[in-house]
């Protein structure tokens, strides 16, 4: 890992404070775009319809992902699957700007993630805790996000995460220094990793939440909670009014610690996305790669 | 001496660091009522400058910015700040436009034309550059003096005031580029 490493880490710092949206066409795009998005993740379906479909979920057609790429001039993400490293050879060719090692896709790989580090495009990874982050990490993802459970427009496991990474964060912040090697073995992740985070109180990368976001008021949550931005897949364009829900999301996440601004900003918003809780779902995304 | 910094969106904790680092106060703004401090600069920072400059009319901050520098401010911007001040945004829209700037974004193009390298600043010296999906500047006009070139491409300016930076000072160790900016604010006090 060397200066593209670097690099890689640096454009994720760029997409702070920021929404990056899920998009299925260059209009939808277009729409993320002109609300406010810092990024847009391109894919063929939205997770709520992958989630409503079944069936086998791949690395989008490239010919969708340029057509979003041409569309606009802010950052696009993409998603392989998990362990399918030759889906992410493919969209590095067509230079995409962060691959997404994702667990919405159905896993190619029920063992391994991809090695990171023989990429020079960067990877977002998702977490459930803090070993899972330091392990993906590791791989050489240069972000982290959480992976709450994608489609449901349910922010619980999203911030059953963040709480969870935020809790063991501190609590290597409180050990002994002799008490990390432990802590590295516990977590199963080299010990430099564990001392980073012991001396600087938070992950090496950037670290968004993802899953389940489907109004301002679940985005202020997320950042307040800790959250570095926030991803949003279904809840924009599965909602009534998407143009307006999008930008009221990015509003909500530069402000989120202003209750006042957030209440207008939730005001006549229209339909969120339905959504389905937890426990009423068979199929839970977030047990895939671990 | 106290700096605000616009913090709408990007990698504005990374300013604050290195002005903390510098002994230098710093501030966030994140809507019109954080303008009502008392500033003696302004950063803006890199990030998406579409986000940046969406907000900055959306949350009513657009017009007090733009009026304070025009009015003197001294204000840095890096990357995405470079583009909102630039009169002439290729690929994007005209933004604060209060500096005689041409801008071209995402000049290098996707993430994997990113690249770091190590180039002489007027006035600086040499400083460690990162460009991050960055813009450069392909021409600059009335009193703008070019401060670095890489590969013959303006990635540094300043027109009185204003000092931008195609590339990140605040991503790395170097604090100097931001010294030279408090030293501009302490020259605009005098």
């Amino acid at each position: 890992m060397g200066s593209r490493y670097e690099l890689n880490k640096n454009l994720a710092q760029m997409l702070k404070g920021g929404v990056i949206m899920d998009v299925t066409t260059p209009e939808q795009a277009k729409i993320a775009e002109a609300a406010g998005a810092c990024a847009v993740m391109a894919l063929e379906r939205i997770p709520a319809d992958i989630r409503a479909a079944g069936g086998v979920s791949r690395m989008s057609d490239p010919k969708m992902i340029r057509g979003i790429q041409e569309a606009v001039s802010i950052p696009v993400m993409a998603k392989c699957r998990i362990g399918h490293f030759a889906e992410a050879q493919i969209l590095q060719a067509i230079e995409i700007d962060y691959i997404d090692e994702s667990e919405v896709l159905s896993p190619a790989d029920d063992k391994y993630h991809i090695d990171k580090t023989k990429f020079d495009v960067p990877f977002v990874c998702g977490a459930k805790d803090l070993g899972e982050a330091l392990r993906r990490i590791n791989e050489g993802a240069s972000m982290i996000r959480t992976k709450g459970e994608p489609g449901t427009g349910d922010v619980v496991q999203a911030v059953r995460h963040m709480r969870m990474m935020q809790a063991e964060i501190r609590r290597l912040q409180s050990m002994a220094e002799d008490e990390l090697f432990d802590a590295a073995k516990e977590l199963r992740v080299p010990y430099d990793l564990v001392q980073f985070v012991h001396d600087n109180g938070k992950l090496p990368v950037v670290n968004f939440a993802a899953g389940g976001v489907a109004t301002p008021a679940d985005a202020a949550l997320m950042m307040q909670l800790g959250a570095e931005g926030v991803f949003v897949g279904s809840g924009i364009f599965k909602s009534g009014d998407p143009a307006k829900r999008a930008a009221a999301i990015v509003k909500a996440v530069t402000n989120y610690q202003d209750a006042k601004m957030l209440a207008e900003l939730s005001t006549d918003l229209g339909e969120a996305m339905v959504g389905i809780n937890e426990q009423e779902i068979s199929l839970l995304m977030a047990e895939r790669g671990k | 001496m106290r700096i605000g910094i616009l913090a709408l969106q990007g990698a504005f904790a990374e300013h604050r660091m290195i002005l903390e680092k510098l002994g230098a106060e710093s501030f966030e703004i994140r809507q019109k009522r954080d303008l009502e401090q008392p500033m003696d600069g302004l950063i803006i920072p890199g990030g998406e400058s579409t986000v940046m400059g969406k907000l900055l009319k959306e949350l009513d901050c657009y017009d007090e910015v733009r009026s304070r520098i025009e009015n003197g401010l001294p204000v840095f911007g890096t990357c995405a700040g470079l583009i909102l001040l630039a009169k002439e945004a290729e690929g994007g829209k005209v933004q604060l436009g209060t500096m005689d700037i041409a801008a071209r974004r995402n000049a290098y193009g996707r993430q994997l034309g990113s690249f770091a390298v190590t180039a002489e600043m007027k006035g600086v010296g040499e400083v460690p550059m990162v460009f991050i999906r960055a813009p450069y500047i392909t021409a600059v006009s009335g009193t703008t003096e070019v401060l670095a070139e890489v590969e013959g491409k303006i990635v540094a300016a300043r027109e009185g005031n204003q000092l931008v930076t195609a590339f990140h000072p605040e991503l790395t160790a170097d604090t100097r580029v931001h010294d030279y900016f408090l030293h501009m604010i302490a020259e605009a006090k005098a």
